[in-house]
């Protein structure tokens, strides 16, 4: 799957413009610089469904500095950061 | 022998139709409302299965995990490890999974089967997954998790059955010897191939067609839009209040009248005296001028019911937060302090959602400056007697651009006393992070509505009837008392004990422009605000003596200059005049010194802003 699948670089979803959709590589909670440890960040995410090889789209953006973010993860809705996004490496 | 009573524990992911199932199964009227996080509380309820078996059945916040990151998932968890002092484990707990939207839940309940209790999968929220064409192989499910699965649809009449059944037959055969617990909370490996597997059975088990709800997308390109969003925002809230004003006032004249002609009627039937008085000015006057507001609170909680079924609340939290971020609040501080615009009471409970401890306190703190129901009388009352009614740029009601006015120096100042909370606590300098849901959009159910508003205007009749009645009879028996000695003159009230108390608090409050009769209203008035309008219609009635039936609006618009009524307004914004909003205070944050606080830095705003606003009014001639 990855190499052909690989032809998009790799990239932190927190990155990606409204309209980008891609499939989530792994999770990187070290580079998000969150509030949260990296333990809980990277759980939280997963609570959520932000697993390896879950599509994702992002759906809408905020007006400051384009944050939040609304993402479809397959078939729900999730709102986050821009900062925690960073953590969610997709391709 | 009787079957001893069966405990039923409702666990799920939030928003996936727990309490609708609960409220289904027991006839209660728990609030449900379509955004993640309604339910902060454990909530016991009974039913009769159709075999009679007697069943206690405790509904729960929902959680994505066991592992408590937040008060309210805090409770979950307790509950099904059992630590919960006094409570019995639940010996079956039902699983609720919103049909649309599986993958989180089946996640949790390979989770929750670790704890060992007995579980049903409740596919919730059937009809909608069907309208969508979603297809779940129910019986290939129960088998590959291991757990019995049923569908139900916990807001249609019936749409429970199958899940009473399956209850029955589970209930007769359920072991009774415990059950090992080999819950811990999940490593990060763990989790991620707890998910792995909950996506290899739904890929097995559950066909979904490609296309999300469209119409959710439709509405979402508007609601959402970066600038869209914002405008649309701020013309619901301007419409809310503008409505609150406008479309309520044919009702309240009718309330009104009858109030009228029942002060004539007493006055015509009963003999001068103490009886006539205490029913005129007493109850008519002082109980009946709250009561006239009645359809201005039912039109506010109309609103947001609306908005909450509907599921717009979530939406506002994305919109506002990065600006509630610049004042350092969480964007899911924002569905709080919109709940605290009808009662600060259920927003300050609602704030358990928020997993960071100091901005929990933080909302809890200013959640009482948001304007709720209980300010509408006294800012309406003050409002209709000084404002003109005419139309600004010919289709504003000024009066409701002045209520428009007073909720949004509310939400302001509520945002700059977080700003200084934030700068004088040195809160972390990285934000806690936002992630919510945005549950897809359902048409507001008619039910649910009108139960809702019924149990609303219910509470605050039965307010009216008991905390206003107690204190106008108190009101009341102040200010008739004692009664002036033969042959003196003057209005019978300036010899009462409410004009010896309220003229030794006159001094403090002179400088904002109060006389003593606010004063003697303002006491009162600590138990609940509207007292305070309660209060003014008693003690203006009884000055005025038996031959003034005039309304309390218009006795303060002769009695009154203006300068004294904006003071007045000002003071409401910020006064801490609820005394059971302090005590939830004190219960949510465990600590009579944030109460304490609470209390002092609203007591100080208060004062601070009716001096300004009196002393420039008074400047610019409004004295
Ligand atoms: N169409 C349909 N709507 C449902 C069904 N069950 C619940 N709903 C709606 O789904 C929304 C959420 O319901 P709630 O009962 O508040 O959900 P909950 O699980 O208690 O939510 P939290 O307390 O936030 O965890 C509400 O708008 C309900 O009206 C169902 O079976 N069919
Ligand atoms: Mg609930």
């Amino acid at each position: 799957m990855t190499d052909t699948t690989d032809t998009r670089s790799h990239m932190p979803l927190g990155l990606a413009q409204r309209g980008y959709t891609g499939v989530i590589q792994h999770l990187a909670a070290k580079e998000a610089g969150s509030a949260l440890s990296d333990v809980e960040l990277e759980s939280r995410l997963i609570e959520l469904g932000f697993v390896e090889g879950a599509r994702v789209e992002i759906l809408h953006e905020g007006l400051v500095g384009r944050d939040p973010i609304a993402v479809r993860v397959d078939s729900t809705t999730i709102a986050v950061r821009r900062r925690e996004a960073m953590a969610i490496i997709v391709a | 022998m009787e079957a001893p009573l069966l405990h039923l524990a409702l666990v799920g992911t939030p928003n996936s139709g727990k309490t609708s199932l609960f409220n289904a199964l027991t006839g209660s009227r728990q609030k449900v409302a379509n955004y993640p996080g309604v339910t902060v509380e454990r909530k016991e309820g009974f039913f009769v299965t159709p075999l009679g078996r007697q069943v206690s059945v405790v509904d729960l916040p929902g959680t994505y995990s066991l592992r408590g990151r937040s008060p309210d998932e805090e409770i979950t968890r307790d509950f099904v490890l059992g630590k919960a002092s006094g409570e019995t484990l639940p010996d079956l707990v039902l699983c609720v999974a919103d049909s649309t939207n599986l993958r989180l839940t089946i996640r949790l309940l390979l989770e929750l089967k670790r704890t060992g209790r007995p579980m049903i999968l409740v596919l919730n929220m059937f009809d909608i997954a069907s309208r969508r064409g979603i297809t779940v192989d129910v019986k290939r499910l129960a088998k590959e998790l291991g757990v019995p699965v049923v569908t139900s649809i916990a807001v249609r009449k019936g749409g429970t059955a199958d899940l009473l059944k399956l209850t029955d037959e589970i209930s007769a055969a359920l072991a009774a010897e415990p059950v090992e617990n080999s819950w811990r909370a999940l490593g990060v490996s763990e989790l991620r191939a707890t998910q792995r597997e909950a996506d290899r059975i739904i890929a097995d088990c559950v066909s979904l067609p490609a296309r999300p709800d469209t119409w959710t997308a439709r509405i979402d390109a508007i609601v959402l839009h970066p600038v869209g969003g914002l405008i649309v925002l701020a013309l619901i809230l301007f419409v809310m209040f503008q409505a609150v004003f406008a479309w309520a006032q044919p009702a309240m004249e009718l309330l009104k009248s009858g109030f009228d002609s029942l002060g004539e009627l007493v006055q015509a039937t009963l003999p001068d005296g103490l009886l006539q008085s205490f029913l005129q000015n007493g109850v008519i006057s002082g109980v009946g001028s709250v009561i006239v507001f009645l359809p201005q609170i039912i039109l506010i909680f109309l609103f947001i019911l609306l908005l909450e079924d509907f599921g717009y609340m979530a939406r506002a939290a994305f919109l506002m937060d990065r600006i509630m971020g610049g004042a350092g609040l969480h964007g899911r501080a924002f569905i709080p302090l919109l709940s605290s615009f009808a009662c600060a009471i259920p927003g300050i409970m609602a704030t358990r959602v928020i997993d960071n401890k100091r901005d929990r306190l933080t909302t809890i703190l200013i959640a009482p400056l948001m304007t709720c129901s209980a300010r509408i009388p006294v800012y309406t009352l003050i409002i209709s007697a000084f404002i003109p009614a005419r139309d600004v740029w010919g289709f504003i009601n000024l009066q409701g651009l002045v209520m428009f006015g007073l909720y949004a120096a509310g939400i302001i100042s509520a945002l700059l006393v977080s700003f200084v909370i934030k700068f004088f606590m040195l809160r972390d300098f990285v934000p806690a992070p936002f992630m919510l849901e945005l549950p897809d959009y359902k048409m507001p159910r008619l039910k649910s509505i009108v139960i809702g508003i019924y149990t609303r205007a219910k509470m605050f009749l039965q307010r009216a009837g008991t905390t206003i009645f107690s204190m106008m009879v108190l009101i009341w028996f102040l200010a008739s008392f004692p009664q002036p000695p033969a042959g003196a003159t003057g209005p019978a009230i300036e010899f009462s004990l409410a004009a010896m108390i309220g003229k030794a608090l006159e001094p403090l409050l002179a400088p904002v422009g109060f006389n003593w009769q606010i004063a003697v209203a303002l006491i009162p008035g600590m138990a609940a605000r509207e007292v305070a309008v309660a209060a003014l219609g008693t003690v203006y009635a009884i000055e005025g003596g038996s031959e003034a039936v005039e309304q309390i609006g218009q006795v303060l618009a002769t009695k009154w200059s203006l300068a004294t009524a904006l003071s007045m307004l000002a003071w409401y914004i910020f006064a801490p005049q609820c005394a059971s909003t302090l005590a939830v205070i004190r219960r949510e944050t465990g600590s009579w010194a944030w109460m304490g606080a609470t209390f002092a830095y609203m007591l100080v705003l208060a004062y601070a802003a009716s001096l300004v606003t009196y002393n420039v009014a008074v400047a610019l001639g409004a004295g």
